[in-house]
């Protein structure tokens, strides 16, 4: 079916100006409108507090290491980017902690399970999301380098104190 | 240069400021300011290939956009054609499938080239530990740079264009 047009052109429509005209106007309203642009590497975004960036290790306000390595998070983890290895903890109340805790930041999609399945707080989301490497390697953190990031957290229930 | 010319130290010149033959060479050698000529000018102006396969490539769209405004770093003129652009950014699971076409593209990208591997499926396959997912894109092209994050945020994407300026600028050539 032929679609019925009601009239012809008028003389404005058909020399195009008036339609170019008003283009280049709301391009013009644009430069006066407020500026939307973040310069990145000198201004930085403000991280929401639901932000989940990068999963790093805490320790308490004693130094201690929370994490008992219940492999709680490596189980959950669902591309599989925490790898953990215990060990046994002779001069303290806890039995177990890790000998080596390690985030594959390339395998890590930041989901946040790990933060909400650890039962002792040992581990959280950070608000780091601008992390680059050059090669694979340099993205494996290790236990060093995640409680570095992570820093310590204040623990008012110390159960590992009296148990 | 004549006998005469080679008898007389070239620091005995006072135009020469005190400099010896081997530093007044150095200074008259213009090929290495040609180098750096064109190191700068390839670095300020990238012209990407957005290989957008999926979710990735929504954050790409948004580093183009006015917020994030990638033309700041001369990287605005997103090129769908591989003959034009010198930096492909893989963002997005690569499934086995695809592989081929994506090595077809890198190969058909003019030298010099450089490749961003962006977001968890790209750099390592991510959560899709499977069949038919490529373990990481840089089994099939070398990677420059990697940003984990799922998708990053524009601003890590940001970060990694920096870093490959950062490697244009220092490359030997």
């Amino acid at each position: 079916m032929l679609v019925q047009r009601p009239r012809t052109l008028t003389l404005g429509e058909r020399v195009y100006l008036p339609g170019i005209l008003k283009g280049m106007w709301l391009t013009l309203k644009h430069m006066f409108r407020p500026k939307v642009t973040l310069r990145y590497p000198e201004e930085k975004w403000q991280v929401p507090d639901y932000y989940r960036g990068l999963p790093v290790l805490v320790s308490d306000q004693k130094g201690r290491t929370k994490c008992v390595a219940c492999f709680l998070c490596q189980w959950v983890c669902p591309p599989r980017a925490i790898t953990i290895q215990a060990q046994e903890l002779a001069s303290s109340n806890v039995e177990k902690g890790p000998r080596e805790f390690e985030i594959n930041m390339l395998r890590c999609i930041m989901c946040g399970y790990c933060e909400e399945v650890c039962p002792e707080e040992a581990i959280f989301m950070s608000k780091h999301y601008e992390l680059t490497g050059k090669t694979r390697q340099e993205l494996i953190f290790n236990k060093d380098q995640l409680l570095k990031l992570g820093g310590s957290r204040f623990d008012p229930i110390k159960k590992w104190d009296h148990k | 240069m004549s006998d005469v010319a080679l008898s007389v130290p070239a620091s005995a010149n006072p135009y020469n400021r005190g400099k010896s033959e081997e530093d007044l060479l150095k200074d008259s050698l213009f090929t290495t300011r040609i180098d750096e000529l064109v190191s700068w000018s390839r670095k300020n102006s990238l012209w990407p290939m957005p290989m957008g396969l999926a979710c990735c490539a929504i954050e790409l769209m948004a580093m183009v956009g006015p917020r994030f405004d990638v033309a700041r770093f001369g990287a605005e003129a997103l090129r769908f054609s591989p003959r034009q652009a010198d930096l492909m950014i893989v963002a997005g699971t690569v499934t086995k499938k695809m592989a081929p076409a994506l090595k077809k593209i890198y190969d058909q990208m003019p030298e010099p080239k450089w490749v961003i591997a962006m977001g968890a499926c790209a750099s390592s396959g991510g959560m899709f530990h499977s069949y038919s997912t490529v373990q990481g894109v840089d089994e099939i092209v070398p990677v420059d740079i990697y940003i984990p994050g799922c998708p990053p945020r524009p601003e890590a994407l940001i970060a990694g264009i920096l870093e490959i300026q950062k490697k244009i600028a220092s490359e030997k050539r």
